[in-house]
């Protein structure tokens, strides 16, 4: 017995050492005509739906370009990593596509993974453009870049957009105080709102350990006679707190951020007439009139059976952002990944592009995009801009 | 010398040590050589801080014999209060060495009292109770975490339990901690030596209280705490002194953990039930009680998901069927027959000396 576990260890361990210097020596770097582009999001897990979502419109986008004869003629392949929405994993994955040979990085979709990550390629000197990583700290490096809007950004044009238009004088705010995200937006909303006339009159938190059950919330913003409820949070929850609210016949109008988009057809067994009037600050509407959302929509739809959220749609602009912003540097995969960095990284502040995203969607050097956020409401059960 | 050597414990001890020795100078030399790939480097202070995490963790479950289901919480406090400790510090000029080991201090020594402190009351339950407090431990504590913001300017510290803008700060002033954001832009010091060093500082410190004679009286404890009590052995002392131990140690572990990436938030996927769950099947699946067996089973269960992923989306799939099979091949009773008739086959064919003596006889 001893003498077979002895035996065993020796077996493991020498299968161990040949499986980690078969991974250093055998693997290929990439060959000279195809870029390797990196892609990292959670694909299995509870952020499972935005990693899905990112890697199915990265790969459609790649699709597309090759079948249209690349990018300077040169072929774009992906490799796109599973972090499982932890840090420490999101490390594994990027440095399973630098082994692979990656020069450009699509990624994180998930802003903690995002900032983790970025360290490492700010060490390497690789380009990383985040498509939906929207803490502040993701682009806090000059070589990295996000497609969405910055959570500071998305509160701070919430509480102008309420205020500006007059639409409510008391607001209480439902937020997840566990959430990087919703966190980050309910702080720079209640900042930007001492600049309006309207009051904030409760916030309130949950954590993803309680988010069934919203009734206390809902009775506190009831009793504070708010008639406006903003919700800086994603849509699982809010068709929840929609229906409870519902239940208690409290109707006050509804805000909502970018993680509202899903609503409609996101969620099992939900009435989507409740959410009518809810409005929501989005880049992004699948039934837009445009041409190229259309086309987007209807080709993500063909091949991954169902309508795209404002995540894939982040990701597809990015492929394209990163398309333009080589064929404007002419740079070539067989140079090295600091070099293709450097020149992107003054291109992608020079190019402008159309995405499904925004029209002329350009970059500062800081790595935010500017783009003009729009605000949509649901009616008849359909985004329809504002 | 001699009689040290003929001591099997020793024995068993130096093989222990041995073996990281070895496998830390042929990595380096690996390194050294540009053989190893970066996913393997970047997995060696992670494969570090779970094998010092399920060291520590069999230190409860294997020597004093209680199910504890909060290590994670012990190595969220260490991990918090290490980067806390650090970020604070990152802007001043200390040198790096000093401030990192000072973090490693700070990490063990809040981990060790929060243990201390859980100790008293929770080691006075026994099994099933005892796992249920300690798993509500580790849960209270990530949340208290998630809800924490602390930041400093000139005038000091501020704290508060709602949002940043309740702390007040000055417009100097740096946030520390941002609740559910966690701590961010944490010097990454951590790498594989001083994960080796920490590994080894840990196996030493388990090691030799297990061969001690306190180390005797735990175990004694948990083989018949009546019979235990009765010879005159403090239960409370040696119980508290283990579970103190091995919540320091986690808190080291938390450190190391910190310090490797640059940003740390307290999920349920790292400092969670999860987590904790994760740990105790490192233990499990090394033999309860059994030291080395823990080191290879969290180094084989963390390399594992990786190296799977070349299955892609089926990766996570096939990690639990490789779970369960590992689990029934190393402790189902069949298996444990069958390995034991393959090896006895296997010395038949090649008769050991020790073997052929023992025929002869």
């Amino acid at each position: 017995m001893k003498k077979f576990s002895r035996f065993l260890s020796v077996i493991l361990a020498a299968a161990m050492i040949v499986s980690m210097v078969g991974c250093g020596s055998t693997e290929e770097k990439g060959s000279a005509d195809t870029f390797r582009l990196g892609g990292i999001g959670p694909v299995t897990g509870g952020a499972a739906i935005y990693g899905q979502a990112v890697k199915n419109a990265t790969q459609l986008a790649v699709d597309e370009i090759n079948a249209a004869g690349g990018v300077n003629g040169y072929k774009l392949e992906l490799n796109f990593q599973d972090d499982e929405h932890d840090p420490e994993k999101a490390l594994n994955a990027y440095n399973v596509i630098k082994d692979w040979g990656a020069k450009i990085l699509l990624g994180c979709v998930t802003s903690t993974p995002s900032i983790a990550v970025s360290e490492k390629t700010k060490e390497d000197n690789m380009l990383q453009l985040t498509p939906s990583g929207t803490a502040a700290d993701c682009t806090k490096y000059d070589n990295a870049f996000r497609v969405c809007f910055s959570d500071p950004n998305q509160g701070k044009e919430s509480a102008k957009y309420i205020g500006e238009n007059g639409l409510a004088t008391k607001v209480a705010v439902i937020y997840d105080s566990s959430d990087v995200y919703s966190s980050g937006i309910f702080e720079a909303f209640a900042k930007e709102a001492e600049n309006y006339s309207f009051e904030i009159v409760s916030a309130e938190a949950f954590t993803a350990e309680s988010k069934t059950d919203f009734s206390v919330q809902l009775q506190k913003a009831k009793d504070a006679a708010a008639d406006m409820v903003f919700l800086p949070i994603y849509y699982q929850e809010s068709s929840l707190i929609l229906t409870q609210a519902a239940n208690m016949g409290y109707a006050p109008k509804w805000f909502s951020c970018d993680g509202m988009d899903g609503i409609l057809g996101g969620v099992e067994n939900f009435d989507t007439s409740l959410a009518e009037g809810v409005m929501l600050l989005s880049p992004f509407a699948s039934n837009s009139t445009d041409e190229l959302t259309q086309k987007f929509v209807a080709n993500y739809k063909e091949k991954f059976g169902d309508i795209p959220n404002q995540f894939a749609a982040d990701a597809y602009d990015g492929v394209y952002a990163i398309k333009a912003a080589i064929e404007k540097t002419g740079v070539t995969p067989d140079m090295s990944t600091s070099d293709i960095c450097n020149k992107l990284k003054v291109a992608l502040t020079e190019i402008s592009i159309d995405g499904v995203t925004a029209k002329g969607l350009t970059w500062d050097a800081n790595g935010e995009p500017s783009k003009a956020p729009m605000v949509l409401m649901i009616e008849n059960g359909e985004y329809t801009i504002l | 010398m001699k009689k040290l050597l003929n001591d099997k414990t020793f024995k068993n001890n130096m093989i222990t040590y041995g073996s990281i020795i070895i496998a830390y100078a042929v990595i380096q030399l690996l390194m050294a050589l540009g053989l190893v790939s970066s996913l393997f480097q970047g997995l060696l202070v992670p494969l570090c801080v779970y094998a010092i995490l399920a060291v520590s963790l069999n230190l409860v479950v294997g020597i004093l014999g209680e199910l504890s289901l909060g290590h994670a919480g012990f190595m969220c406090v260490g991990a918090f209060s290490g980067a806390f400790f650090s970020k604070c510090l990152a802007a001043t000029s200390m040198p790096t060495a000093l401030r990192f080991t000072i973090a490693i201090l700070i990490g063990a020594a809040v981990a060790g009292l929060f243990g201390f402190l859980i100790g008293i009351p929770v080691l006075r339950l026994k099994g099933d109770y005892l796992a249920i407090v300690t798993l509500a431990f580790g849960e209270i504590i990530k949340n208290i975490i998630n809800c924490l913001y602390i930041g400093f300017d000139e005038s000091g510290f501020h704290f508060s339990m709602e949002n940043t803008l309740a702390l007040n700060l000055s417009d100097t002033g740096t946030v520390v901690i941002k609740g559910a954001q966690g701590i961010t832009g944490t010097p990454t010091d951590s790498n594989f030596t001083v994960g080796v060093i920490l590994l080894m500082l840990t196996l030493f410190i388990v090691l030799n209280l297990i061969n001690s004679r306190d180390g005797r009286a735990i175990m004694a404890i948990r083989d018949n705490t009546i019979a235990a009590e009765s010879i005159g052995i403090n239960i409370t002392k040696y119980k508290l002194m283990a579970f103190t131990i091995s919540a320091a140690l986690a808190g080291v572990a938390g450190v190391l953990y910190g310090h490797n990436l640059s940003s740390l938030t307290a999920t349920p996927k790292n400092f969670g039930y999860n987590m904790s769950i994760m740990i105790l099947v490192f233990v499990v699946l090394g033999g309860i009680g059994h030291i080395r067996g823990s080191i290879i089973a969290a180094i084989i269960l963390t390399l594992l998901p990786e190296m799977l992923r070349g299955l892609q989306d089926y990766r996570m799939l096939i990690y639990a069927v490789v779970l369960i099979v590992m689990m029934l091949f190393n402790w189902a009773p069949a298996c444990i027959a069958w390995r034991e008739k393959l090896a006895a086959k296997y010395k038949l064919k090649f008769p050991t000396k020790k073997s052929a003596v023992k025929e002869a006889e």
